[in-house]
């Protein structure tokens, strides 16, 4: 894209996001916002696989950690929509606090079967835990309002605007963190972590940073879908879910902030397009989706895997070709 | 003692699930330790061979016939594991191979419901098998103790051939250091591919093996595999006594766990997990050497 080009492109864009409630039925829109929160959590996947070369498949965690948690705040505490993006937000920066000072411990494909666990392991602690609903999920979250004494949240087109508000205050985190120091840290880990060393950074804290920050983005991905959706349940938090994020990371070019954005809204319209076709079949058409991907994609994620440089002979010439 | 005494069936239970546990994890484990590839599809093949049994084995059934479904679970994990093998070698970038298996294993997941229904299925255990004994005053499954037998003897066996013997030699040298091995004239492919099979091999086992216990259902590949991912981060990757020690613990956590604390089982599971993270981030048992060259 020309440099000129771009600011235009994303002006235009965001106008279109945000008049769409006036052009599109209820239900789409339902959908538009679910891809928006969607979009963010791919967002904190790709700060860390992207920027960082920590292939993260537990940002569906902290995601439920942020729509449980407004789901909670909505029902037990207030239904005013700040209070639970706080709050959901909080806490999934600490579950990613506390979970994360272990997982950044290892890197590579380590770092990626701990995360699976973590991610599964949340998943499978909202399925027994009678606090939230367990099997049957968190209903009855009644609509959020704006401020106290406001009129409920009901309509669709509200939900979605708060949903763009979210994501784009997400976004603005995303890109900021990686135009800041901080981000520039970042990639060095990624890109090698014994010169990060060298020169005086701490590689652990950079990387238990990052983490912490894309677990809030997906805490905030959570509530923005707690708005919309009303109801949380198990099934949303399933393996699948993260690995669709992953995928979308990997599919958009890792390491750019726009690409994984479009390749999650892809995905997501093409399993719910051509599920409505083949229908109860949505996980066989997400694997072939997965296989075709990674055979037809470009080799566009050299860094990903720092550390697997070196690897097999051959593989050396044909990622750091890219 | 009374404590002991109140819970010997669940500890038990701990062990059948560790047997079990070591089957499925063991072969991960060798094929990351040999080939770096993390192969999420390894959870599918356990279920394939759940619903082998499913398929093959009904009402009461003879000690030839469960023989005959063990093997035919064996020669399909074969199968599977070597297809695999030859689709993530030609995929360069380790993540995209961890797509690529992942990607299988939805498909394989959405197959196995297709074919065998949504249901829980149940695996009858062979006849001589099927009943209790006593056992310090308790009744206890015969065909439990059975599976800890086969587990200890598939894990002795898979010692003494990688420990003792020119080709466990070979599969450790290939752990060390694949460059070297590739530079002695050795194919590591070949050597990646066999490891691939038998580990997928061992298993589809496993998955037969637990279907007694366990039944057969989808989802429960996502089960295997979480669990069989834990075993490996615990144990160290690449080593037989590492997963034979992630299996014990994880085995006994999750049955001693989910006995004493139902709700908070996963709490548990993640606890030994955060531990030994936090004391050995390598594992408990790593392989000697592995990868050495790799992350140099």
């Amino acid at each position: 894209m020309r440099a000129a080009a771009k600011p235009l492109v994303m002006a235009g864009v965001a106008v279109v996001l945000l008049v769409l409630p006036f052009f599109v039925a209820s239900y789409p829109l339902s959908i538009a916002s679910r891809i928006l929160a969607f979009a963010l959590l791919v967002l904190s996947v790709d700060l860390l696989t992207g920027l960082t070369g920590l292939p993260s498949l537990a940002q569906i965690a902290y995601f439920g950690a942020g729509a449980y948690t407004a789901g909670l705040v909505s029902i037990h505490v207030t239904s005013n929509i700040f209070v639970q993006l706080g709050a959901g937000v909080l806490v999934a920066a600490l579950a990613a606090l506390v979970t994360g000072a272990l997982a950044v411990r290892t890197s590579g494909i380590v770092f990626l079967m701990v995360t699976l666990a973590i991610g599964e392991l949340t998943h499978q602690l909202a399925d027994g835990l009678s606090l939230v609903g367990a099997s049957n999920g968190l209903a009855g979250i009644p609509a959020s309002t704006l401020y106290p004494g406001g009129s409920p949240l009901l309509l669709t087109a509200y939900t979605y605007w708060w949903a763009l508000i979210v994501f784009a205050a997400g976004l603005a985190v995303a890109v900021l963190v990686s135009r800041s120091p901080l981000g520039r840290s970042m990639r060095g880990v990624r890109e090698s972590p014994t010169r990060l060393a060298a020169v005086g950074q701490r590689t652990y804290v950079v990387k238990l940073v990052a983490f912490v920050v894309a677990g809030a983005l997906a805490g905030a991905a959570g509530t923005a879908w707690t708005v919309q959706t009303r109801f949380i349940s198990p099934g949303d938090l399933a393996f699948s879910v993260s690995a669709i994020a992953l995928l979308s990371v990997v599919l958009g070019g890792a390491g750019t902030l726009w690409g994984p954005v479009l390749a999650a809204a892809a995905v997501v319209l093409v399993r719910d397009w051509v599920s409505g076709y083949v229908a109860g079949h949505g996980e066989l058409l997400l694997g072939i989706i997965f296989v075709i991907a990674v055979f037809a994609l470009p080799r566009g994620i050299a860094g990903v895997m720092s550390r697997s440089r070196g690897g097999r002979p051959g593989s050396i010439v044909a990622e750091s070709a890219t | 003692m009374g404590w002991l005494d109140a819970n010997v069936v669940s500890i038990l239970n701990g062990f059948a699930l560790a047997a079990l546990l070591f089957l499925i994890a063991v072969g991960l484990s060798l094929v990351f330790g040999t080939m770096d590839v993390l192969n999420l599809a390894h959870g599918a093949v356990s279920l394939t061979g759940a619903y082998v049994g499913v398929a093959l084995l009904d009402g009461s059934v003879g000690g030839g016939q469960f023989a005959v479904a063990v093997l035919a679970a064996a020669a399909i994990g074969l199968l599977l594991g070597a297809a695999l093998a030859v689709l993530t070698q030609s995929v360069t970038n380790h993540l995209r191979q961890a797509l690529l298996t992942l990607g299988i294993a939805l498909i394989a997941g959405d197959v196995l419901s297709q074919v065998f229904g949504a249901d829980v299925e149940s695996v009858p255990a062979p006849l001589g098998l099927d009943g209790s004994i006593e056992m310090l005053g308790k009744t206890y499954p015969l065909y439990r103790l059975f599976v800890i037998g086969v587990g200890v003897l598939i894990g002795v066996v898979l010692y003494v051939i990688l420990e003792r013997t020119q080709t466990g030699a070979l599969i450790r040298a290939t752990v060390a250091d694949r460059t070297m091995v590739e530079a002695m004239g050795v194919r590591s492919s070949l050597v990646l591919g066999g490891v691939f099979g038998i580990g997928a091999a061992l298993a589809a086992v496993g998955g037969l093996l637990a279907g007694p216990i366990l039944g057969a259902q989808p989802g429960l590949d996502t089960t295997f595999l979480l669990l069989a991912l834990v075993v490996v981060v615990i144990g160290g990757l690449g080593s037989i006594r590492g997963a034979v020690l992630g299996a014990v613990l994880v085995g006994q956590v999750q049955t001693l766990g989910v006995a004493l604390l139902p709700e908070l089982a996963s709490f548990l599971l993640f606890g030994a997990m955060a531990l030994v993270l936090l004391l050995r981030p390598a594992g408990l048992l790593p392989a000697r050497n592995s990868g050495a060259a790799a992350h140099s």
